[in-house]
């Protein structure tokens, strides 16, 4: 379009709903309108990346600053290559040690990061809702790059664009969850980035992976949840049928310490997804994991090589998935 | 709908004909050409080029479509649609001619992203620019080497080209814009 000013839009043209975002904190309150504009712009950044030479000056003159309490490889990375991708200048700071804690000091810090320039601040932290506590004290952009166990949106947003490039519209999709439900954020954002999308999400996982008001029985079970209805499975091999996608998550090891699980094996015999399981699974499911991986516990070695495994393809996916978020909340400030 | 008709659907084929036949005789054949359209409503408008050379001279252009949402100099207009789509350049353009096409030519910020993103795809041997319409109004040293129709227009008016391919039917109106934006 040449128009400086848009033209009244013809009503036989999709009207494009405004972005009008700020922050990325959590996917709880996203309609399926805004995840397609997201996807739809990852698709624009694909083609960059897939250019000779992939860089835009999209972002020229702003600046993107990470700011990691927690220890990552690819958020990190692919947040940095995407800032970089789009022409912004990015700065990584590492809160380092464990002395940096709630309260003035994270307040101090993204203010400090702010007076220096900041434009978009991309942040991981140990506890849930740190980043809301960051965004209300600054005016740059807060993405939120993993709180505590309550959300890790880019993440979702990169495993629903995988899985549209693989099964087109996700209506009516099986997609099931396997792992330590309870304590994972990458699940949660799943959970509502897909249900946004239309996607039928089941939870599979030992009672005592999955949060308290999704075990069935449990009195807590009962209160309104902090999560779109989903089903429940504590079967994998009942759950995986006729699945479209398998997602394993990364078991953490501290949850055998804190006696949630017996052992390791006991895991890794129910709970593991593997060929056999799979089979029951739609042919050519997708096999998906966030990553890192423990292979020989939470999926076995050879499925996650496999051909059906885009385990790879999602790491990819992170880097054009996080230029549509830095793009679209840099342009969506006046 | 407000506004009245400035390009009817007959005058809007026989403009991209002429368009065609003037991209033809300019560069001598085709054989090194490559219609590059600017998205949204460009992209239709290159192909009709590329299909009416093919109907009068026989030779197959390729048509490209360039989205310039990554290179404009105002990111933070809220007028702007956030859709991104992704820009497809369907052969080398280096040594080639790319005659840019869009609707409407009016400040020359549009094609100045364009041009920029073209230059990051290669190294034409030259950029040539075809709209259909030109409304005035520059605010760059760009123009047009070939016109489907100069229409002068005041600031307050808007041009709306409406093309077969995306609203169903082949108009150019021009409305008063409603207020402020």
């Amino acid at each position: 379009m040449t128009q400086e000013t848009a033209p009244p839009t013809p009503a036989t043209l999709e009207s494009p709903s405004p972005w009008i975002r700020r922050h990325l904190l959590d996917l709880d309150d996203f309609t399926r309108d805004e995840i397609d504009t997201v996807l739809n712009t990852t698709d624009a950044m694909k083609e960059v990346l897939g250019r000779d030479v992939p860089r835009v000056p999209a972002l020229r003159g702003k600046t993107v600053i990470t700011l990691f309490y927690e220890s990552s490889t690819r958020t990190r990375a692919s947040f940095e290559l995407a800032g970089k991708a789009l022409g912004a200048d990015v700065i990584n700071v590492s809160a380092g040690g464990s002395s940096v804690e709630k309260g003035e000091s994270l307040i101090d810090t993204v203010r400090t990061l702010q007076a220096v320039g900041a434009d978009l601040l991309v942040m991981r932290h140990g506890s849930s809702g740190a980043p809301y506590l960051a965004a209300r004290h600054v005016r740059a952009s807060v993405i939120n790059a993993g709180d505590g166990w309550h959300a890790h949106p880019t993440q979702a947003l990169l495993d629903v664009y995988t899985m549209r490039t693989h099964l087109g519209d996700l209506r009516g999709r099986r997609v099931v969850i396997v792992g330590d439900i309870a304590h994972s954020r990458v699940a949660r954002s799943n959970i509502w980035a897909l249900t946004a999308a239309g996607a039928e999400v089941v939870v599979c996982g030992p009672l005592t992976l999955l949060p308290a008001g999704l075990r069935p029985g449990d009195p807590r079970s009962e209160e309104p949840l902090s999560l779109p209805p989903v089903k429940v499975e504590t079967n994998l091999d009942r759950a995986v049928e006729g699945a479209d996608v398998v997602m394993a998550l990364r078991l953490q090891q501290e949850r055998m310490h804190s006696g949630l699980l017996p052992s390791l094996r006991e895991y890794a015999t129910l709970y593991q997804v593997n060929e056999e399981r799979l089979a029951r699974a739609q042919p050519g499911a997708l096999v998906m994991h966030p990553g890192p991986m423990n292979e020989g516990i939470e999926i076995s070695p050879s499925l996650a090589t496999s051909l059906q495994s885009v385990i790879e393809e999602q790491v990819t996916n992170g880097v054009a998935v996080r230029m549509a978020v830095l793009y679209l909340l840099a342009r969506g400030k006046a | 709908m407000n506004g009245h008709t400035v390009l009817s659907a007959d005058e809007m084929r026989r403009a991209i004909r002429r368009i065609a036949h003037e991209v033809v005789e300019r560069n001598g054949g085709v054989s090194d050409v490559v219609f590059v359209g600017m998205r949204t409503r460009g992209v239709p408008l290159a192909q009709r080029l590329a299909d009416a050379v093919l109907e009068f001279e026989g030779e197959a252009v390729s048509v490209g479509a360039l989205d310039i949402g990554l290179y404009r100099d105002d990111i933070s207009s809220k007028e702007l649609s956030p859709r991104l789509q992704p820009t497809e350049m369907p052969t080398d353009i280096d040594g080639r001619r790319v005659v840019l096409v869009d609707d409407v030519l009016y400040t020359g910020r549009s094609i100045r992203a364009a041009m920029d993103a073209l230059t990051d795809f290669g190294r034409p041997s030259g950029i040539q620019l075809a709209v259909l319409v030109d409304r005035g109004h520059r605010e760059l040293p760009i123009r047009a080497d070939y016109v489907g129709k100069n229409i002068p227009t005041a600031l307050e008016e808007d041009v709306q080209v409406l093309l077969e391919e995306v609203d169903g039917a082949d108009e150019v109106r021009i409305t008063r814009s409603e207020g402020e934006r």
